[in-house]
């Protein structure tokens, strides 16, 4: 059963932790950790990650984790980088931080890191809302996505941080989706090969927050990409390149009704909605074709 | 610090097996392998999020959540999802 040869057998993180059924981001970060290997230090910041993993005095991360505050994981991490540099140790740092700690509170540690240029890789698992608390809208949630604080669905866009990130010019930067596991293995394995900040941002379908059943978190992942929601792209020193599963979508995206139907959050959504959501998909695409073809 | 060290000045947990209890005891459904039809290709295990399914393709069914991920991907459909009685 040697499907996927190139990824090692290692599981860095133990049975099991106390994530819910069918959570995507525990199958993120099974890859991550994968393709970093034991010489790893995560930060995380408060998020889903910080709570699932264990009762204290035990865990089920088998690297070290640095459980920190909401607004400074970029920021320790960057401390924490230049003091393993400073003592000779090439120790992989990753910041694992959650769409709330990224787009929003955690956004000017991270900002800074990347400004300073710190040795590090940030890592942003987007499940579209503060999950953990109980899911709150975040600066990551999508127009028209009903969440717990605004019930009628959301009236505003999502906040495009990787155009953000991408203004920081960092050596590397990709998107990725728990449900391609494999490509984010790779796209982990090369971010940690730069010297210098990079970013990966993963959408992570979330079973109860985005409320449909448990089995669906990888069919999910692959219809956002499919329809063309999320899109997989790496840009290295600034060269843009898209992957064969979003250049799929570009070419035929399948209906963006196909997405959103099998998710409670989407239920009773307008149509103009849909309308503004297709019409920005196809702007968003555009974007990033012609921005293909120029690099 | 050195691992002799008295005094911890932070919470530190250490990596166990289990550390957050047994989770299979929150299934409702137990996925059934259909060796017949299973072709092992891995996908369930490649998908699983807890890596309750190892390299020979058994279940964990101390861990094992009952999410289902495996049986919603598996090409042959050889997984089915058991209610469990109890």
């Amino acid at each position: 059963m040697d499907t996927i040869p190139e990824i090692p057998k290692e599981e860095y993180i133990l049975k099991c932790t106390s994530a819910c059924a069918g959570c995507s981001d525990s199958l993120a970060l099974r890859y991550v950790l994968k393709a970093a290997g034991p010489d790893t230090v995560l930060v995380v910041p408060a998020c889903c990650t910080s709570v699932i993993q264990g009762i204290y005095p035990n865990t089920a991360f088998n690297v070290p984790v640095y459980n920190i505050a909401f607004a400074s994981a970029a920021a320790c991490a960057s401390g924490m980088s230049n003091a393993f540099r400073a003592a000779g140790k090439k120790t992989n740092v990753i910041a694992y931080a959650g769409d709330g700690g990224t787009l929003d509170i955690g956004i000017q540690a991270m900002s800074g890191a990347f400004e300073r240029g710190t040795d590090f890789l940030y890592i942003c698992y987007d499940n579209e809302a503060y999950g953990n608390t109980g899911m709150q809208r975040s600066g990551g949630t999508p127009l028209g996505a009903r969440t717990t604080t605004t019930p009628t669905g959301k009236t505003d866009n999502k906040k495009d941080i990787d155009a953000i990130i991408a203004a920081h010019d960092p050596p590397y930067q990709a998107t990725a989706c728990a449900a391609y596991p494999q490509d984010l293995f790779k796209k982990v394995t090369k971010a940690l090969t730069f010297r210098g900040p990079t970013f990966i941002h993963i959408l992570a379908p979330c079973p109860p927050g985005w409320r449909y059943s448990t089995e669906k978190s990888v069919e999910m992942g692959k219809l956002a990409v499919k329809s063309g929601m999320w899109v997989l792209y790496e840009r290295e020193y600034g060269k843009l390149t898209i992957g064969a599963q979003s250049k799929a979508a570009i070419k035929k995206p399948i209906p963006l009704e196909d997405y959103l139907a099998p998710q409670g959050r989407f239920k009773g959504i307008d149509p103009k909605t849909v309308d503004i959501l297709k019409q920005r998909i196809a702007k968003n695409l555009a974007k990033l074709a012609a921005e293909e073809a120029a690099s | 610090m050195t691992p002799d060290t008295k005094r911890e000045r932070l919470a530190i947990s250490r990596p166990t097996e289990g550390a957050a209890g047994k989770t299979g005891t929150w299934r409702v459904f137990r996925p059934v392998v259909d060796k017949e039809k299973c072709n092992a290709c891995g996908l369930c295990s490649t998908y699983c999020p807890d890596a309750a399914i190892d390299a020979e393709l058994d279940v964990d069914l101390v861990f094992c959540k009952g999410g289902g991920i495996c049986a919603n991907e598996c090409p042959k459909k050889a997984i089915s999802m058991v209610r469990e009685e109890k």
